[in-house]
């Protein structure tokens, strides 16, 4: 497979902006080639997945991007980096990392990038338009600009993301074109409760269970809730995101893709209807635990980071009460700041709550030592904790984490999972 | 030319290049952030069923793409630091983890080969057998 490029792109890679663009647009056409991409299209904006430290080469690479004299050409976000900039001294990195991870950050603010540092752009005022195409990285930031605003990104990685925001452009292939958008499965949830579908923790969970039975597959979701919040999404995509390679879901009435799930298939019969029962759903649930028992030593909400409502619902849940354990709450700046503008940050420090901000604590060392138990109500948290972090890990629902950090001890409302 | 105790796959080159080594067939989809330590290319993810065996300087055959979108820098880093793969062989072609050799090769060093075999003609590969890449696109695997 060749990729053809046009003269204004031919002109790019031999260095007419300097070498800086240059490199970007060779690296973009390689891709291109593997993708299977015949050409390039142009890109309304980006996401960057790779600001976050995984080791020195990543530096050297964006350095060599800021010395070429390159510069981002669209609106560009930035994803979480491995620092909090806002409060450094609770991050646990070592001298040299802590040095090349804050090199790595700057060097990514020097191209031209906004400094948002969150994996939840899209809730920062990043939020592009019904049939554009971007390009974004970090796995739960695609699922949500494919699925939820209907934008059209592939799953971009670390490097690309940055070519493509460099160049203004994107492999024309996968998800920007739009036969291959269309739904294959449909998923039936009619066999699950009313009652679940209403709790905030269905939604990780129907994500854990969906990103394991349909990998890559696109799938339309039929018989969900028409009241469920964007923030349910958000960790249904998060979920399904990390379980799987999910990049594009459909929910019918939900989704703007999907008015019916009809238009979302296409208007083709599905190749495979999958039909959950609660108890599938329960399996899905379990297997986001890695131990048992009633100790644990630290809570962690907020991934993808956590909204405004999020902090909310917490403070009701909270109701004036004050966890007994190290209860970390990862958000962005975009947060924070409607969050002092409330006068509410001092409400949630005095119920020992610890606000991470530009970070979280399964990409970089928060969490004290190398094991331990931590319950989360966040999929991805689940799924990252036990290898990033060496804690095992114990599901809940945001109130179930709630209840536990005010006991200091696992404490969780089965009654509604039960059959 | 056909030697009783090997046999030959022929795939389509991803990146091109020649390798040799120990096949490690992942019996599961494995990735590589969160899944594979940058530093000593040990496999960390722990529901994985080989979580322990280290992918450096195996032939690393992927049946199967997942996850997250930080793979491919894992790739250079382990490039970089000596603890690469010595090449890959996919069922499915997975840029985001081959970009990372696209920019190891920008950064100066030297790209992990990269081959597309047909995902059924992976079948019936066993870690531990010895394997070789060709520069055309060949996988011989002694049995």
């Amino acid at each position: 497979m060749t990729v053809t490029l046009t003269a204004e792109e031919q002109a790019i890679a031999q260095g007419r902006d300097g070498p800086g663009r240059a490199m970007a647009l060779r690296i973009l056409a390689e891709s291109a080639r593997l993708l299977g991409a015949e050409h390039l299209v142009p890109i309304a904006s980006s996401h960057i997945d790779g600001c976050l430290y995984h080791g020195d080469s990543g530096v050297a690479f964006a350095e060599k991007l800021v010395k070429g004299g390159a510069r981002v050409t669209v609106p560009t976000t930035l994803n979480v980096g491995a620092l909090d900039l806002l409060r450094p001294q609770q991050i646990r990195l070592e001298p040299h990392q802590r040095e090349m991870a804050l090199r790595l950050m700057r060097a990514h603010e020097a191209l031209g990038c906004r400094a948002t540092w969150t994996c939840a752009p899209y809730q920062a005022g990043h939020r592009p338009a019904v049939g554009e195409d971007v390009a974004w990285g970090e796995s739960n930031a695609v699922a949500f600009v494919n699925s939820v605003l209907g934008a059209r990104s592939n799953r971009y990685g670390d490097f690309l993301d940055l070519c493509c925001a460099i160049t203004g452009r994107a492999p024309a292939t996968g998800l920007h074109l739009p036969e291959n958008r269309r739904a294959t499965l449909r998923v039936d949830t009619s066999a699950i409760p009313d009652r679940l579908k209403e709790l905030g923790a269905f939604y990780p969970v129907l994500g854990a269970w969906y990103g394991r039975a349909v990998g890559e597959a696109i799938g339309v979701i039929d018989g969900l809730p028409q009241t469920v919040s964007e923030d349910a999404l958000k960790a249904f995509g998060a979920a399904a995101a990390s379980s799987g390679s999910v990049a594009l879901f459909h929910a019918t009435g939900l989704t703007p893709e999907a008015p019916t799930a009809e238009t979302a298939l296409g208007g083709q019969a599905p190749s495979e209807v999958l039909r959950p029962a609660a108890s599938d759903l329960l399996a899905a649930r379990d297997s986001l635990s890695t131990v048992e028992g009633a100790h644990l030593d630290a809570i962690a909400v907020g991934s993808p980071h956590f909204s405004n409502s999020e902090f909310k619902q917490l403070l009701k849940l909270l109701d004036g009460r004050r966890s007994r354990v190290p209860f970390h709450a990862c958000t962005g700046r975009h947060v924070i700041a409607q969050l002092e503008a409330e006068d509410l940050l001092q409400d949630l420090e005095a119920a020992g709550v610890n606000i991470v901000a530009d970070t979280c604590v399964v990409v970089t060392p928060i969490l004290e030592g190398f094991s331990g138990v931590l319950m989360t109500n966040s999929g991805k948290f689940a799924h990252y904790a036990p290898g990033n972090t060496g804690y095992g890990v114990l599901y809940g629902s945001l109130s179930d984490c709630v209840e536990s950090a005010v006991a200091g001890r696992l404490v969780r409302d089965e009654s509604l999972w039960s059959a | 030319m056909d030697r009783s105790d090997a046999h030959d796959l022929q795939g389509e080159v991803l990146i091109a290049g020649a390798a040799e080594g120990p096949l490690l067939v992942l019996e599961e989809p494995l990735s590589f952030w969160g899944g594979v330590d940058p530093a000593n290319g040990k496999i960390i993810a722990t529901r994985h069923p080989q979580c322990g065996a280290n992918v450096s300087g195996t032939l690393l055959v992927l049946p199967r793409a997942i996850g997250s979108s930080s793979s491919s820098s894992v790739l250079l880093e382990l490039i970089a630091a000596g603890h690469a793969p010595a090449g890959l062989v996919l069922g499915q072609t997975d840029a985001i983890l081959l970009l990372g050799s696209i920019v190891a090769e920008e950064l100066d060093h030297s790209p992990v080969p990269a081959l597309l075999v047909k995902d059924t003609a992976l079948v019936g590969l066993r870690s531990g057998q010895q394997g070789a890449l060709s520069l055309d696109g060949r996988l011989r695997v002694h049995n």
